[in-house]
């Protein structure tokens, strides 16, 4: 009997949530904002599916009704990842101590 | 072109450096490596991506250019975006995110032979029904976000909607949804999908418009949540570890936040998604209410009793962020450090409108995060403390929700501001707060009103200092 590779996505799926529900519980909560916008940005690694997508056309007809939603998915993507991913750096980089604030 | 072994260890891979990402956050010194490893996550999966296409024709071109154009505009968000805005840029990348996964599942259903599902029409029956999770969970997190953006943005009212018979429609709008992925399994007709979406859209938007505005914590976290389990159905569809281990790490992250969140207003998740809180609660404030003596100062006498402090304790609350009163209240706390007096801010969990909110608006203002104490750290402090500066804070300060099994807050964990020697208290006027209810805190025998703007009581304040 050969196992469906469903099953190991599944075993994947629920031991990242239990991974998730540990490392989420040791993030401060002081960082709980950067954490959100950190979130949307990995979320946005869908942009994986969108590329499929994008690429599914064929040379001569770039643009078929399935790539369309593609490229749209990318470009809605992409404004997550960079957004996501600066929005959170310049908020961390707004976290200092207490002895560095004095240096400055 | 990489085999799929191959680029599957790489997914993995990423995977795993988003996990780091989220684990460098458990501390602020870790946390600006933890966004680089993220961001080498992100950079291995979309690479990988192309590889194993192994596509380089027009349509890499054109990848490239829409990759470049919502960069661009992210980047540009991301620098412009005011700290105090960042509840509606957080709920608008969520819309995005959903919406992203809409698209996916959509070009997918068109054109399953590109992801080898099958062929349209003869789509394999697990990749359609995580197809049809992903899409339905994806239209939902887009329209309740849309509507989420709006109520914070002030664009649509942030009181609660409500109608007869709101949560009968809900349930049967749900069922429906159940019932419609089962047809679409066994028929596979495209009329169904569409129909799926469109109610999927609709039942999002009905979802959220009967949360309060003040609810938006709670909100902003669940729909993080599922846009996480949207990304995760697309990750079955797809067979992508990254998307799968990514979709449950964000699932499971705002799940946890929605629940730090209800428990700081010590209310039910339930009684939160059903709404209406806050709308009910004005008849019995104002049949109770009588005119109670209450001392007002100004902030000569507001400077007076700081200055002969040895400990000072701030409670900002959403109110200070809305007079931009942070940089004031931040120069404030550097005359009195100046006079060796110490200093320390009390960060309730909800008080901003998303959750560590405050802590962003404070870091931005150059406050130190180790002067920064969260409830339970420094509750025990005010017995000890001179006097308590409690700044567009109101609800999460009052002593009822410890005394009166009565009132709608009993039981929410609140800051002792009481036990302090003295209080200031800075507020326009005496109206309740959120909660509708009167803050016994205000007519206290220590207790010093200072009616005015935050932003501009803190610098007069600082003045005379």
């Amino acid at each position: 009997m050969e196992i469906d590779p469903l099953i190991f996505r599944l075993s994947i799926f629920i031991l990242s949530i239990f991974v998730g529900y540990y490392v989420v519980w040791s993030v401060t909560p002081s960082l709980h904002t950067p954490l959100m916008s950190v979130t949307n940005a990995i979320s946005s690694v869908i942009i994986v599916g969108a590329i499929i997508a994008g690429l599914s056309g064929n040379s001569d007809n770039v643009f078929n009704s399935s790539s369309i939603f593609g490229f749209l998915a990318i470009a809605l993507a992409a404004i997550n990842i960079f957004g996501g991913f600066l929005v959170t750096q310049r908020m961390l980089a707004m976290y200092k101590k207490k002895k560095k604030d004095k240096q400055k | 072109m990489i085999s799929a072994n191959l680029s599957a260890i790489f997914y993995l891979v990423s995977g795993v450096l988003f996990i780091l990402a989220l684990r460098g956050l458990s501390s602020p010194e870790t946390s600006r490596q933890g966004n680089l490893f993220g961001i080498l996550g992100m950079i291995i999966a979309i690479t990988v991506t192309f590889l194993s296409t192994g596509n380089f024709s027009t349509g890499f071109k054109f990848v490239l250019i829409f990759i470049l154009a919502g960069g661009s505009i992210g980047a540009f968000i991301a620098y412009k975006i005011p700290m105090t805005a960042m509840p509606e840029l957080v709920a608008g990348f969520h819309s995005l995110v959903g919406l992203a996964a809409v698209f996916v599942a959509v070009s997918a259903f068109l054109n399953p032979e590109a992801f080898n599902l099958g062929t349209p029409g003869n789509i394999k029956l697990g990749s359609l029904i995580e197809m049809s999770i992903g899409a339905a969970v994806g239209a939902i997190t887009f329209s309740g976000s849309v509507i989420a953006f709006l109520k914070l943005q002030g664009i649509m009212s942030g009181s609660p909607i409500t109608f007869k018979g709101q949560h009968p429609l809900n349930a049967i709008i749900l069922i429906s949804i159940v019932v419609l992925i089962y047809l679409l399994c066994s028929t596979q007709s495209s009329n169904l999908f569409w129909i799926l979406l469109a109610v999927s859209f609709l039942i999002g938007f009905l979802l959220i418009i009967p949360i309060g505005g003040a609810d938006m914590p709670v909100v902003i976290s669940m729909l993080n949540s599922y846009s996480g389990w949207a990304a995760a159905g697309i990750g079955f569809t797809l067979e992508n570890t990254a998307l799968i281990i990514t979709g449950a790490l964000v699932g499971s992250s705002g799940a946890i936040l929605s629940y730090i969140m209800c428990k700081g207003m010590n209310r039910s998740f339930f009684n939160v998604i059903l709404g209406g809180f806050g709308a009910t609660e004005d008849a019995s404030s104002s049949s109770t209410k009588e005119q109670r003596p209450v001392k007002s100062g100004n902030a000569d006498d507001a400077a007076f009793l700081m200055k002969n402090a040895s400990s000072v304790i701030i409670v900002p609350g959403y109110g200070m962020a809305v007079a931009q009163a942070q940089h004031a209240l931040r120069e404030m706390v550097d005359t009195l450090k100046k006079n060796d007096i110490k200093v320390s801010y009390a960060i309730h969990p909800v008080a901003g409108r998303m959750p560590g909110h405050m802590n962003v608006l404070l870091a931005e203002a150059n406050v130190p995060y180790d002067e920064v104490f969260e409830l339970e750290e420094i509750n025990n402090d005010f017995a000890n403390a001179d006097v308590a500066f409690v700044i567009g804070a109101n609800d999460v300060t009052n002593p009822v929700a410890k005394t009166d099994p009565q009132s709608p807050i009993f039981g929410m964990p609140v800051l002792d501001v009481e036990k302090c020697k003295s209080v200031l208290f800075v507020k326009r006027s005496l109206s309740p707060g959120y909660a509708g209810i009167d803050n016994d805190l205000f007519y206290k025998e220590n207790t010093l009103m200072l009616f005015a703007d935050a932003k501009k009581m803190t610098e007069d304040i600082t003045k005379n200092l």
